[in-house]
C-alpha cells in the first residue's frame, strides 16, 4: 500500500523562550486516517509544538504546510477554521454555560440576529449523538464530571471544525487521559477510533506508554526539542520507545530496590499517638526512625494526603499527640512543623507550592527566608551558592537560576520545589505523590535523590499512587483504607504489589 | 462498526439529593433577591398601611428615584458578568450632569445634540479604559480607579461651581408623566426599563452576551475556544461607559442641575445592586433581572426608612451593607457547594 500525502506537515521549526531554546529544528508530519503519538519526556518540546501548530505560540523558524499549502497561524482561532482543533489537557471550557453552549459558542446558529436556542440544543444534541455520546446538552458543563467535560471539549472541536466548512482535519489531544479512570480512557479511545475511521488525523500526546501502545498507529519522538525519531507503533517495543525518550539504557531503578531493603534505620525521630480528625482521618499511631523511607499505600482518597497534613500542622488535629526528637510539638500550624525540622511538598505543586512568576532562584529561596524570618536576609554570596549548589545537586535544567519558573516543564517544576524544602535541612521530609505527571527519567532522578537522602539520616514520609514505587523506596509501608491506617508492614524480599493490594482491599495484613 | 460506547452518568459522581440540586442553581440567588423584595415590601405594607404605603404610586417611585441607579448597575452588571469591575461609574455620571449642564446652560446647544453627545463621551472613556485593561493586561480595578479620579477631576475643570439648569425643554421633560392607570411612571424610569429589557436581550440572545458570559467564566479557555475575548472585554467595559452616560443624563433629569460632588460613590451602590442582585463578583453566573431587584431592595431600604421617619438616612448604608454581606456569603456558599 502507498503511503498517502501527510495533511500536515511541519519542517525545521524552532521556539525560543527567553533563556530556553524549546524546539530546534523539530520535523513533525502527520498522515489522514492515523492515530500519531508524540512522545518525550517533560520539557522534551511536546506542548510547545502543540503551541506553535494550533498558533498560541509564534514560530521562530521552519514552515508549516496543511494539506500541501503552506500555512501560518495568528492565533487558536485560525488553526481552528483551517480545520486544526484542540484538546487540552486541562479542560478549556465555561463550566458556567451549558453543554449545547459550551459546543456551539463562537458560532451559535441565530435567526434574525438572535441566537436560535431552540436550533443550538437540536443540533448539540445531534452532533453529541453522532459521536455515540450520551449527554444532556442543556445541563450545565460544571455538572458532569472531568472526563464528560473531557468528551465535550472534543464534540467541541470537531463540531467547530464541521461548522466552519473544513471539515476536522486534524485533531489534537494534549494529555486527555492524565485525570481519567480506565472505563472512561476506554470511551474516549472509542471515540478517537471514530474519528479517525472518518478520516480525521488525530495527534495524541499521553504519558501513559500503554496507551500508546493500545490505540496509536504511528509515534515521533523528541528530546530535549529535537527530533528522534519517527516510528511505526508496532514497529517498536516499549523498552526501545523508552530509551528512545530518555537517550540511555534502563536498569538503574532496579538496583535501588535491592539496595534500599538493606539499609539500616536509626532512633526514633518522630512518633504520633492517637492523632487524627474527624472527616480528615482516624486516629493513627505511626513512628518515623532516622534514615527511614516510610511509604503509604493506598486508594486515592483513602486518607494519604490527610494523614501527611496533620504531621505537618497544614490541618489541626483533634485528638493525639506528636512528639520530635523527644518533644512534644503542637502541629497547630505549618509554622510549628518547620520549626521541629518537617518539610512538606504538596501533590499540588501549582497552586500549592511553587510561584510561577518568581525565578528559580527566588522559588528555592523561599523557605529558608521564612525559616529566618524576613528581617534577616539571607547575604548575596551565600545565597547564590546555595541556589547553585541544589541546582547542580537535583539537576534542574535548565540549570539558569534567573529562569522563571512558570516556563520549567513538569519534572523540573518538582525539583525546584524539592530543593526548597532540602535547602532548610529538615529532619523529616514529606513527600505527596512528587512523580505525579512527570516523566520516566526525572522520576527515576527523584526516587534516587530519596535513597540518597536516607542514607544520609534523612527521614522520608513518600506517597505515591503506584505501588512499585512505594514498594521500591520504603522500609516501612503503611497501608490505608478508608480513611483508616489498617497496617504497617515492613518491606522485605516477599512484599509485593500484590499483597499490598490483598491488605487495602482486606483491610488486614497477614 | 461495533463500537459501543459506555453511557456516560452525570448523576452517578454528584450528589442529586434536592437541597444540593436547589443550591447548585444558578437562578437560586436572584429568586432569593426577588423574594427578600417581596418580603421587606410586604413588611412595609403591615407596618405603614395607614400611612398610604400599598399606594400603587409608592411602588413605582421605587422606579422614578431609582432610574440613574438601575441603568448605571445594568452596565456593572455586564462588566462584573465578564469577571471585571468598574470603579469610574458614579464619576462618570458626575461628570456628565456637569458636562449636560455646561453645554446646555453655557454654551446654548440643544438637548438633541448634547445627548448624543455625552452619551458618545461616556461610551469612549469606557473603550479607552477597555483598551488599556485588555492590550496593557493591567487590573481592571487599577485601570478603572484612574477612571474614577480623571472625570472627577474633568468636572472641576468644568466648573468649580454648581449649574443649575433652567432650559425649559428639559424641565419639561422632567416633569412629564406617563400615566399607568392611578399612578405614573417618569421618562428616566422608562427608560431605565428599556435598558433593562435590552441588556437582557443582549446577554441572552446574542453572541456578544453569550461571549460576556463565557469571559467570565473563564478567560483562559474563552482565548483558547477562538472567541475574541480581548474585543468582549474593550465592548463590556464600553457598555459600561455608555450605561454611566446615560444614568448621568437621567440623574441631570432628575435633579436639574450639574455638580462636580454629584454621585459620588455611586459605583459602589451599583457594584451592591448587582452583587445583591446574585451576580458573582467573579463572574460568569447571574442575571441582569437580579440587577432590577438588587436596586429595588436599595430603593426599598430607602423608602422604609423615610416612612420610619425617626431614623437617620445614615441607616440606608447600614442595612445595604449588612446585605451585602449576607449575600456574599451566600455566594461563597454556593461556589463552595459547586466545586466539590
Amino acid at each position: 500500500m502507498a503511503e498517502p500525502r501527510p495533511v500536515l506537515e511541519m519542517t525545521g521549526i524552532v521556539k525560543e523562550f527567553p533563556g530556553v531554546r524549546a524546539l530546534s529544528g523539530v520535523d513533525f508530519r502527520l498522515f489522514p486516517g492515523e492515530i500519531h503519538a508524540l512522545l518525550g519526556e517533560n520539557g522534551a518540546g511536546k506542548s510547545t509544538l502543540i503551541k506553535v501548530l494550533t498558533g498560541v505560540h509564534t514560530l521562530d523558524g521552519g514552515s508549516i504546510t496543511l494539506s500541501g499549502r503552506p500555512v501560518r497561524f495568528a492565533g487558536p482561532a485560525q488553526a481552528q477554521q483551517a480545520g486544526i482543533s484542540t484538546v487540552y489537557q486541562e479542560v478549556n471550557l465555561c463550566p458556567n454555560l451549558s453543554v449545547a453552549e459550551n459546543i456551539f459558542i463562537g458560532r451559535e446558529p441565530t435567526r434574525f440576529g438572535r441566537i436560535d436556542w431552540k436550533r443550538l440544543r437540536r443540533e448539540a444534541a445531534g452532533l453529541v449523538d453522532r459521536l455515540g455520546l450520551d449527554i444532556d446538552v442543556t445541563a450545565p458543563l460544571s455538572s458532569y464530571p472531568l472526563a464528560v467535560q473531557q468528551l465535550v471539549a472534543i464534540v467541541r472541536s470537531v463540531g467547530t471544525a464541521d461548522g466552519e466548512g473544513a471539515g476536522t482535519k486534524v485533531l489534537v489531544l494534549d494529555e486527555p487521559t492524565s485525570s481519567l479512570d480506565r472505563g472512561e480512557v476506554l470511551e474516549l479511545f472509542a471515540l478517537m477510533r471514530r474519528l479517525r475511521d472518518e478520516g480525521v488525523a488525530i495527534l495524541f500526546v499521553s504519558h501513559f506508554l500503554d496507551q500508546i501502545y493500545e490505540v496509536c498507529d504511528r509515534m515521533t519522538v523528541l528530546r530535549n526539542g529535537t527530533l528522534v525519531g519517527e516510528h511505526m507503533v508496532r514497529d517498536l517495543d516499549q523498552v526501545g520507545l523508552v530509551q528512545l525518550m530518555i537517550g540511555k539504557a534502563l536498569g538503574q531503578l532496579d538496583e535501588l530496590h535491592e539496595h534500599q531493603l538493606h539499609a539500616d534505620v536509626g532512633e526514633p525521630l518522630l512518633e504520633a499517638e492517637g492523632v487524627g480528625r474527624a472527616g480528615g482521618i482516624e486516629p493513627f499511631d505511626l513512628e518515623i526512625k532516622k534514615g527511614e523511607v516510610i511509604g503509604l499505600a493506598g486508594l486515592l482518597g483513602s486518607g494519604r494526603t490527610e494523614l501527611a497534613r496533620l504531621l505537618f500542622g497544614a490541618d489541626q488535629p483533634d485528638s493525639g499527640k506528636v512528639t520530635v526528637g523527644g518533644k512534644e510539638v503542637a502541629m497547630s500550624a505549618p509554622n510549628d512543623a518547620i520549626g521541629a525540622g518537617v518539610a512538606f511538598c504538596s501533590e499540588n505543586r501549582k497552586t500549592e507550592g511553587l510561584i510561577p512568576d518568581l525565578t528559580v532562584r527566588e522559588n528555592i529561596i523561599l523557605a529558608l527566608q521564612a525559616a529566618r524570618g524576613w528581617t534577616r536576609p539571607i547575604p548575596t554570596a551565600q545565597r547564590d551558592e546555595l541556589v547553585a549548589k541544589y541546582i547542580a545537586a537535583l539537576d534542574i535544567r535548565p540549570a539558569n537560576p534567573e529562569a522563571r519558573v512558570g516556563q520549567l516543564s513538569g519534572g523540573n517544576q518538582q525539583k525546584v520545589l524539592l530543593a526548597r524544602w532540602l535547602i532548610t535541612r529538615p529532619q523529616l521530609l514529606i513527600l505527596d505523590e512528587p512523580t505525579r505527571g512527570i516523566d520516566i527519567g526525572a522520576k527515576a532522578e527523584i526516587q534516587k535523590l530519596v535513597v540518597s537522602l536516607s542514607e544520609e539520616g534523612m527521614a522520608v514520609l513518600y506517597i505515591a499512587a503506584e505501588l512499585e514505587e512505594v514498594l521500591r523506596l520504603s522500609h516501612t509501608i503503611g497501608v490505608l483504607r478508608d480513611r483508616k491506617l489498617v497496617a504497617r508492614i515492613a518491606n522485605g524480599p516477599e512484599i509485593t504489589p500484590t499483597r499490598i493490594l490483598e491488605t487495602i482491599a482486606s483491610g488486614e495484613h497477614q | 462498526m461495533s463500537t459501543t460506547t459506555a453511557r456516560p452518568k452525570a448523576a452517578d459522581s454528584h450528589p442529586t439529593s434536592k437541597a444540593a440540586r436547589v443550591l447548585a442553581d444558578r437562578r437560586l440567588p436572584v429568586m432569593v433577591t426577588a423574594a427578600l423584595f417581596l418580603v421587606m415590601y410586604a413588611a412595609g405594607l403591615s407596618r405603614y398601611q395607614n400611612y398610604g404605603f400599598g399606594e400603587a404610586q409608592v411602588f413605582l417611585n421605587l422606579f422614578i428615584d431609582n432610574s440613574y441607579l438601575l441603568v448605571a448597575a445594568v452596565g456593572a452588571t455586564f462588566v462584573i458578568l465578564s469577571g471585571g469591575i468598574d470603579l469610574s461609574v458614579g464619576s462618570v455620571i458626575g461628570f456628565t450632569t456637569m458636562f449636560t449642564a455646561w453645554l446646555v446652560e453655557r454654551q446654548g446647544l440643544p438637548l438633541v445634540l448634547v445627548i448624543p453627545l455625552a452619551l458618545g463621551v461616556g461610551a469612549l472613556g469606557g473603550f479607552l479604559m477597555g483598551y488599556v485593561i485588555h492590550n496593557f493586561e493591567i487590573q481592571p480595578f487599577i485601570v478603572t480607579l484612574a477612571g474614577l479620579f480623571l472625570y472627577r477631576g474633568l468636572c472641576l475643570v468644568i466648573s468649580k461651581e454648581s449649574i443649575a439648569i433652567g432650559d425649559a425643554s428639559v424641565s419639561s421633560m422632567a416633569q412629564t408623566q406617563v400615566s399607568l392607570g392611578g399612578a405614573f411612571l417618569s421618562i428616566g424610569a422608562i427608560v431605565a426599563l428599556v435598558v433593562l429589557a435590552a441588556a437582557f436581550y443582549v446577554l441572552h440572545y446574542t453572541r456578544f452576551g453569550r461571549r460576556v458570559y463565557a469571559v467570565g467564566g473563564n478567560e483562559q479557555s474563552a482565548l483558547l475556544m477562538g472567541l475574541p475575548q480581548g474585543g468582549t472585554k474593550i465592548s463590556v467595559y464600553t457598555v459600561s461607559g455608555f450605561c454611566s452616560a446615560l444614568a448621568g443624563l437621567l440623574f441631570t433629569l432628575y435633579i436639574q442641575s450639574g455638580d462636580p460632588l454629584h454621585a459620588t460613590g455611586m459605583e459602589l451602590d451599583a457594584i451592591a445592586a448587582v452583587v445583591i442582585g446574585g451576580t458573582l463578583l467573579t463572574g460568569g453566573s447571574g442575571f441582569v433581572i437580579g440587577t432590577l431587584f438588587g436596586v429595588l431592595v436599595l430603593g426599598l431600604i430607602k423608602s422604609l426608612i423615610q416612612f420610619e421617619g425617626t431614623l437617620s438616612s445614615w441607616w440606608t448604608k447600614i442595612a445595604t451593607g449588612v446585605l451585602l454581606c449576607a449575600f456574599i456569603l451566600i455566594q461563597r456558599a454556593m461556589t463552595a457547594r459547586r466545586k466539590t
